[in-house]
């Protein structure tokens, strides 16, 4: 069966390679001194849903992303590794959202979309970490939801089989569609650009991104991509951005691991007797 | 988001002006991008209505293409390719029941490029080719090479594609080519167990069976490069009774045909990921490409010259990687309480490296652009009647390619494995041990001097064109053309100081350029063939050294006209190389002008006729 799938998406500062100047003084992220990335459990996502496509003849992918202008790019991202459309979500009345907002924001944009599947996403995104999104999406669209997938080994007769990680193994379930996955980065990782869709594609833009999208011949033939506000998916805009977020941040602090208390031992034998007898004397070995 | 993983060196050969020509002629007036569907066949997305959403609108699109492609390519390379190569080599490929089975992490590696689109790269794209130029899959080539020089032999085997394009007829095309680009993989069947450097030997039998209504081929190949592989182009005797390379042509063996089966897989010193194969042929059903008798004499010509710059770019990458390895090494390594790159015999070694890096490499990409113009013209040629300017350029580049191309393999084959012995030696002690990268890049560098023509036999290529003045004309075009600010129009500054800081290097250039020329003139006047042999090879370095030092001043020099950020290290290394050359010309034109005949007798002495009497 022909499957209708969306990716969850997500641009995010590279937090993996952090510099000293990572955090502003504030202990809010530097976005400037990072460099944006494709949310790297997104990529998996995107991935399962390839592979989808691919099993699945007439299937469709289309990637969906939140974030300002630039956020396009996660859509070229994804054109260039096989995707078939996308839809950025950008509004001055989205920013600002915690998952909540966030999860509110996709959920409208899912049902504007319609006829959705399968909605894959990343189990968490690099910058925040909170794994909410994807199981919050799931649950305002009252559907099933898959956490820490592995891979989505089969979709058949409106069910899909998924293997899931879980404490100390993996475990293979059912769910019937349309479903809610999230991907776990132990998951196949996505396939690299190909050369012939990034040559296509690579003047493809969202109408706002178009007075920074630096292109010196060939952007008027590029494609423009879906651009969604508030009000192209009939959003409350009480529910989006900011004044939708019910998280309050009320300090943020620098935090510094430190052990706090250190011995410091000789190589003498009756030093290291000591430790062994401390060791023994704690059951930590013995 | 837009990273560029790839070096700025190999941008800076992308914007070479050249490239434009080049891409004008490759592109046909960029007749690809105005070809149109109707639009029931069109896809989603972009360029809806357009044949091919991928070809390039004008000469900046087609740059914006290649600079893609590249840093997809460097992504693949840096994060697939190179990360398994210690395994690859460690693992290597074995044999089961008459089939080549690569290592496990090799079919990873061709997963990825094919996923990413990396095959078939050069072909037009009615094939489902890319339409890239030589100088841009050179560039693919190098940086593949850089993280595994195995499995770039694999990958590069598919520009064998391009001579089928060539020779073969228009239904030979559409049914092998599209395979290619969607992935298959190629060889090219030449050599023999007598039959090596010598191959008019080949013996290989092609009978044509009016029976089976096709050629079949018996008989046995030897040290085939990825010899399993799906398409094999092989060299083979139809002409029976003949003993020469007019009795030879060349033949498409399809794997799918099967009848040929793989006796042994070589256990060698490098490229462990490679598989060098032996083949016996037992009434495998081929097929002739284009006519007979012209296998030798044409076809395998055309495929040699092609293999040979991918062996010149396999090389580049190799001496970029083992200085890559002596550099990191020397920066962090102390002894004597201080870091080892601060000692002059070391400093040294690194900047002979680099220089020879960024020379070898401005040879390898000029070379490409020559064929480039060429190959392309002639495709023209296919199309339509060049005119008379068309067809001077042809010849004029077609000359200047066959001139390079030995000088390109040669030179960087010699400085790949110069620069892996001298990574090997910063290292010291640990560059022995089998943990470094170093030993693997020593061992593969090894066999680029060998394979696709020796060093030696490069220098047999060229010496024609020493001794009939085509490199003295063409130094003398480049000396003209060097620092000359005609010849700079891309320049984005008004300053002349840098071109006034390269001209004491371009002076000395001049003088060997006449110690070159006495050289070749004392040779050519002495009229002894064995003489004229025996020189040969320093008058080939000597060509070579000169060549590459003009290439490299010009690169400083345009470098730091365009603002471009390799400026700094161009200038470094035009210093440096270019009185490394001075050092070899003065000895070695000395060397040349002081040999006489009856100094033969003392090198041939060395090597008695006869096991001495016991």
């Amino acid at each position: 069966m022909a499957l209708k799938i969306v990716v969850l998406a997500k641009q995010v500062p590279d937090t993996r390679n952090v510099g000293k100047d990572a955090m502003t003084a504030e202990g809010t992220v530097n976005r400037a001194a990072l460099p944006a990335i494709f949310n790297p459990e997104d990529l998996n996502a995107l991935e399962q849903a390839l592979r989808l496509k691919e099993q699945h003849p007439g299937s469709t992918v289309g990637v969906l992303t939140m974030g300002p202008p630039r956020a396009g790019e996660i859509i070229r991202q994804g054109l260039y590794r096989g995707a078939d459309t996308g839809w950025l979500l950008t509004d001055r009345l989205f920013a600002g959202a915690d998952t909540l907002a966030t999860s509110y924001a996709l959920a409208t944009a899912i049902r504007k979309i319609g006829g959705v599947d399968i909605v894959i996403g990343g189990r968490q995104a690099i910058d925040g970490d909170t794994a909410q999104v994807g199981p919050q999406v799931a649950q305002k669209l009252g559907l099933n939801q898959v956490t820490y997938a592995e891979e989505i080994v089969s979709v058949k007769d409106g069910r899909a089989l998924i293997r899931r990680v879980i404490d100390g193994g993996v475990e293979t379930v059912e769910a019937p569609l349309p479903v809610v996955v999230t991907v776990n980065g132990s998951a196949a990782p996505c396939r690299p650009r190909n050369a012939r869709l990034t040559m296509a594609h690579k003047w493809d833009h969202c109408p706002l991104e178009a007075e920074s999208f630096v292109a010196p011949s060939g952007a008027e033939r590029g494609a423009l991509l879906n651009q969604w506000s508030v009000a192209d998916v009939d959003g409350d805009p009480a529910q989006c951005g900011l004044s939708g977020s019910p998280t309050k941040v009320k300090a943020v602090k620098n935090i510094v691991f430190q052990a706090k208390e250190s011995k410091t031992l000789t190589g003498a034998d009756a030093d290291i007797n000591a430790l062994v007898q401390e060791l023994l004397n704690e059951k930590i070995i013995g | 988001m837009d990273n560029n993983n790839y070096m700025p060196e190999i941008a800076f050969h992308l914007e070479h002006p050249l490239m434009e020509r080049i891409v004008e002629l490759r592109e046909k007036g960029y007749a690809d991008a105005k070809a149109t569907v109707t639009p029931s066949a069109a896809g989603e997305g972009a360029g809806e209505g357009r044949l091919y959403p991928d070809a390039p609108v004008d000469y900046e699109d087609a740059i914006e293409n290649y600079k893609a492609i590249l840093d997809i390519t460097a992504d693949v390379a840096a994060n697939i390719i190179e990360p398994n190569a210690e395994s690859v080599d460690l693992e290597g490929p074995h044999l089961e029941n008459g089939r080549m089975i690569y290592a496990s992490k090799t079919y990873e590696n061709l997963e990825a490029t094919r996923r990413a689109g990396l095959h078939g790269v050069s072909m037009p794209r009615r094939y489902g080719g890319l339409n890239l130029p030589n100088t841009v899959f050179s560039m693919l080539s190098e940086i593949i090479s850089a993280a595994d020089a195995g499995f770039q032999n694999i990958w590069s085997l598919q520009s064998c594609i391009d001579t089928l394009y060539e020779f073969a007829s228009e239904e030979q095309r559409q049914r092998y080519i599209p395979r290619v680009c969607a992935g298959e993989t190629m060889s090219m069947d030449l050599t023999e167990p007598d039959a090596g450097s010598d191959l008019q030997r080949v013996m290989l039998k092609a009978t044509y069976s009016e029976e089976e209504g096709c050629w079949l081929l018996n008989g046995v190949k030897r040290f085939i490069t990825n010899g399993d592989s799906d398409i094999h182009l092989v060299l083979a005797r139809s002409e029976e009774g003949t003993r020469d390379g007019r009795g030879l042509s060349m033949f498409i063996y399809d794997k799918r045909q099967g009848g040929v089966d793989v006796r042994h897989i070589e256990h060698k010193l490098g490229i462990h990921g490679s598989p060098t194969c032996e083949l016996t042929y037992k009434n495998a059903r081929a097929e002739l490409v284009g006519s007979r008798k012209m296998g030798l004499i044409k076809y395998v010509m055309a495929l040699m010259n092609g293999a040979r710059l991918g062996i010149a770019a396999q090389s580049v990458g190799v001496e970029q990687e083992a200085y890559k390895e002596g550099l990191a090494y020397a920066r962090e390594r102390a002894q004597f309480g201080q870091k080892i790159i601060e000692f002059p015999a070391v400093y040294d070694m690194l900047s002979r490296m680099r220089a020879k890096l960024d020379a070898g490499r401005s040879l390898l990409y000029q070379t490409a652009r020559y064929v480039d113009i060429y190959k392309a013209l002639e495709d023209i040629a296919r199309d339509r009647k060049l005119t008379p300017e068309e067809r001077a350029e042809l010849k004029t580049y077609s000359r200047l390619a066959d001139a390079f191309t030995p000088l390109a393999k040669g030179m960087n084959s010699e400085y790949a494995n110069q620069n892996a012995y001298d990574a090997i030696s910063i290292h010291g002690g640990s560059g022995f041990i089998m943990e470094y990268k170093s030993q693997r890049l020593f061992r593969d560098a090894r066999i680029f001097s060998i394979y696709e023509g020796t060093t030696q036999l490069q220098v047999v290529a060229a010496i024609r064109y020493v001794t009939n003045g085509t490199y003295i004309d063409i130094i003398h075009q480049m000396y003209d053309q060097c620092l000359n600010l005609d010849n700079y129009v891309s320049a984005k500054t008004e300053s002349t100081a840098a071109i006034e800081q390269l001209r004491p290097l371009r002076h000395r250039i001049a003088t060997m350029t006449e110690l070159y020329e006495h050289a070749v003139a004392y040779v050519k006047e002495a009229d002894d063939a064995e003489v004229h042999d025996f020189l040969a090879r320093r008058l080939y370095d000597m060509t070579a050294e000169i060549i590459m030092s003009l290439l490299i001043v010009d690169d400083a020099a345009r470098a730091a006209l365009t603002g471009s950020e390799c400026a700094d290290q161009f200038f470094r290394s035009a210093g440096v190389y270019v009185r490394m050359a001075e050092e070899d010309v003065i000895g070695k034109s000395t060397y040349v002008t002081r040999f006489i005949r009856e100094d033969l007798a003392a090198f041939r002495a060395a090597q008695p006729a006869k096991e001495p009497q016991a």
